[in-house]
């Protein structure tokens, strides 16, 4: 049987994002997958959510990107043990959004791998605690003890394993690696992840929309603006709300000082993972430059409340133009030197050529996305694509790199700075006038909606449907890392144990954003 | 490598005087301290109990020239067996607990626990009531010192490593002499 696109009725959502709704039957929903993943769509996002108390049942949301627009279904099932198509066939990147779903929901995908993903030890196999009828008394229980993970093993003549974490050696996210070897060789790695899992989603439950836009922003620090950017477009969406353009321009503004922070300090990560720890001190001191700008101009040197739903917080005073202005000179001056040492450092280059490949046929069947895409030669941004406002000013979106390996993950870094800087100046030296902020009406009840940008790393979705009093009945946040996380495992393969850390560092998944 | 050392030169020195003293004295007055309890420089080992990740980017600029911890005579160490500290992100996920306990358990005494940013401090957004998450650190482990902010700014940091160091009732001060005191009755 087939089923196209257009034999659905599809509903364009109100808001800034080229989104179409449609409730479809789960046969309908495997249907439309084979279809849209033949015209090569890629999965985004998967989530699922109880609606029994509404009389609804239980329902199985999927995001699907076009390049140009978004596609957005709700699939519903009213059995007590719900059943969905397994997608994981056709994207394999539902296969952990799956797995997790059936964590927090007891949701079913046939055929699927039904290993946990998120559960470890905090609640029961049979408990589910994104089901309203969730006992709290396991709130205050104690952790169970925890279960052995059902690892893939390796055999063969000298294999062997590598456990890694959760603790791991430096200052990053807790994880566990699981390394099958030979000699320095890796042949396979398989992560576990949901250590951080603090029931992010449950928290969301009942929050005004206010209250949990600040949520929103620390579901992954590093992506604070992009979050709550995401966050506000889905509340904005609900409301009919139209954001002042200067306001728009703001938000751009702190969002591309969220891309230069964090790409400064990856080059200075991975040059450091390289062996060459002169460039984490450049690097960290130009992003220690760039944060104390931020405090100047904003008041923190991280910007995690500065969006709100129908605005900014914050007007840009007429002294911070030339500060901000200055600043941006400066480090594309001191980035332009440091640039040319990276490229020219023959120690570096060596290191970084045609380690963790990720190719271009490999990408696009994993269904990575963001930077880490962008540097396995996919052209894909939704501030160009999805010509989300105010981007849709300005010619951005064409970094590209072709390698796929860690040389070319830093060339799109390099290259993204460029390109954020000259964003950065364009709107400044445009600033609209005008209001920061408008007050967000009443919220549609009961509808879902949806936000996104590309934040540095990639794609930032946000799901989100209130009830009737204006609390919040589901947000779910959704990392890019969901859909890059696989593709590391892969990039890793036949390179050495030692190159780990560096591969790693050249993806920079969050580990927060996907335990939620 | 003459481009690096141009760049180097060019650079010249960013480093910032401790915050909240006189900088030479208090300069030489830690490293004193540091000396006088540890013997050596202090080894800190950092642990993520379940953060949003924002709090790791402040503890990293730690180590930018600007706050240049190493020449404080501090340093981040890989194994909580090489440490004296424990910088401690929260709030504590249920199923990072067990980790927390036994990256504690593993530090040789004395040792100190600093518990950095809001969530740590007291649950923050996250809150102390979720069926995932166990709220503050010190609902798991002992803490000495306490760092409020999300995320508290590197200049907020030092001031709680010194002050943890520094408090005249450290401790790391009682807990030398209650080791010292326990290897006497043992002699």
């Amino acid at each position: 049987m087939q089923l196209n696109e257009s034999d659905l009725s599809w509903r364009s959502l109100p808001g800034t994002l080229p989104v179409r709704h449609a409730v479809v039957s789960r046969e309908q929903l495997l249907l439309l997958c084979r279809d849209v993943a033949g015209r090569g769509a890629r999965l985004v996002s998967l989530w699922g959510e109880d609606r029994r108390a509404a009389g609804v049942g239980y329902v199985l949301v999927v995001v699907l990107d076009l390049t140009s627009r978004l596609l957005l279904t709700e699939s519903i099932s009213r059995s007590p043990n719900p059943g969905f198509p397994d997608l994981s066939q056709l994207f394999p990147s539902a296969g952990r959004m799956q797995r997790a779903t059936h964590d927090l929901l007891g949701f079913n995908f046939l055929g699927a791998d039904a290993r946990p993903w998120l559960r470890h030890s905090a609640w029961a196999k049979d408990a589910y605690p994104l089901r309203h009828d969730f006992v709290a008394a396991a709130v205050s229980a104690p952790p169970l003890p925890t279960e052995i993970y059902p690892f893939v093993r390796v055999e063969g003549d000298g294999a062997h394993e590598i456990a890694v974490g959760p603790v791991h050696a430096g200052t990053i996210e807790p994880g566990h690696f699981r390394f099958s070897v030979v000699g320095e060789k890796v042949l396979r790695l398989e992560q576990q992840l949901g250590y951080t899992h603090k029931g992010i989603e449950k928290r969301f439950e009942g929050l005004s929309v206010q209250q949990g836009s600040k949520l929103a922003a620390r579901v992954s620090g590093d992506s604070a603006v992009a979050y709550a950017w995401a966050y506000a477009m889905a509340v904005e969406s609900l409301t009919d709300t139209q954001v002042p353009a200067r306001a728009l321009a703001l938000r751009a503004l702190l969002l591309e000082r969220e891309r230069l922070a964090n790409h400064l300090g990856d080059l200075g990560g991975i040059g450091n993972d390289a062996g060459l720890s002169f460039g984490l001190a450049q690097f960290s001191r130009l992003k220690e430059d760039l944060l104390r700008v931020n405090a100047t101009v904003w008041g923190a040197r991280y910007l995690f409340d500065e969006i709100l739903p129908g605005g900014v917080a914050t007007d840009l005073a007429p002294t911070a133009l030339p500060i901000l202005l200055d600043s941006l000179a400066a480090m594309a001056a001191e980035v332009a030197v440091l640039q040319d040492i990276y490229d020219n450092h023959a120690g570096l280059q060596d290191r970084f050529h045609g380690a963790g490949v990720l190719s271009a046929k490999l990408a696009r069947q994993l269904g990575v996305v963001g930077l880490a895409a962008r540097a396995s030669g996919q052209a894909q941004d939704w501030r160009a694509a999805l010509e989300i406002p105010p981007y849709d000013g300005f010619a951005i979106g064409s970094v590209l790199a072709e390698g796929g390996d860690v040389a070319a993950r830093v060339a799109v870094r390099f290259d993204e700075i460029a390109e954020s800087l000259q964003v950065c100046r364009g709107l400044l030296t445009d600033l609209p006038s005008g209001e920061i902020s408008v007050a967000v009406g009443k919220t549609r009840a009961d509808e879902l909606a949806v936000g996104g940008i590309e934040g540095w790393r990639g794609p930032i979705l946000v799901g989100l449907r209130v009830a009737a009093d204006g609390r919040i009945a589901r947000c779910h946040p959704h990392d890019p890392s969901w859909l890059n996380w696989p593709a590391l495992e892969h990039a890793i393969i036949d390179n050495i144990v030692p190159d780990f850390p560096l591969i790693n560092k050249s993806f920079n998944l969050s580990y927060s954003g996907q335990d939620l | 490598m003459w481009k690096i050392l141009k760049q180097i030169v060019r650079t010249g020195l960013v480093t910032e005087p401790a915050p909240n003293a006189e900088p030479r004295l208090l300069e030489h007055a830690l490293h004193a301290d540091i000396h006088r309890l540890f013997g050596r420089a202090l080894c800190i080992r950092q642990v993520d109990a379940g953060s949003c990740n924002g709090c790791e980017l402040e503890i990293h600029a730690l180590s930018n020239a600007y706050y240049n911890l190493e020449g404080l005579g501090i340093k981040f160490v890989a194994s909580p067996r090489h440490a004296d500290a424990l910088l401690v992100t929260g709030p504590v996920s249920k199923h990072m607990a067990d980790a927390l306990r036994r990256t504690y358990e593993a530090t040789p005494e004395p040792k100190l626990v600093i518990a950095v940013g809001d969530c740590a401090a007291c649950g923050g957004v996250f809150g102390e009531d979720s069926y995932a998450g166990l709220g503050r650190i010190a609902n798991v482990i002992p803490v000495d010192v306490t760092v409020p902010g999300c995320p508290p700014t590197p200049t907020a940091l030092l001031q709680g490593i010194l002050a943890a160091l520094q408090s005249p009732t450290s401790r790391v001060d009682k807990r030398s002499a209650s080791t010292y005191q326990k290897t006497e009755d043992r002699g």
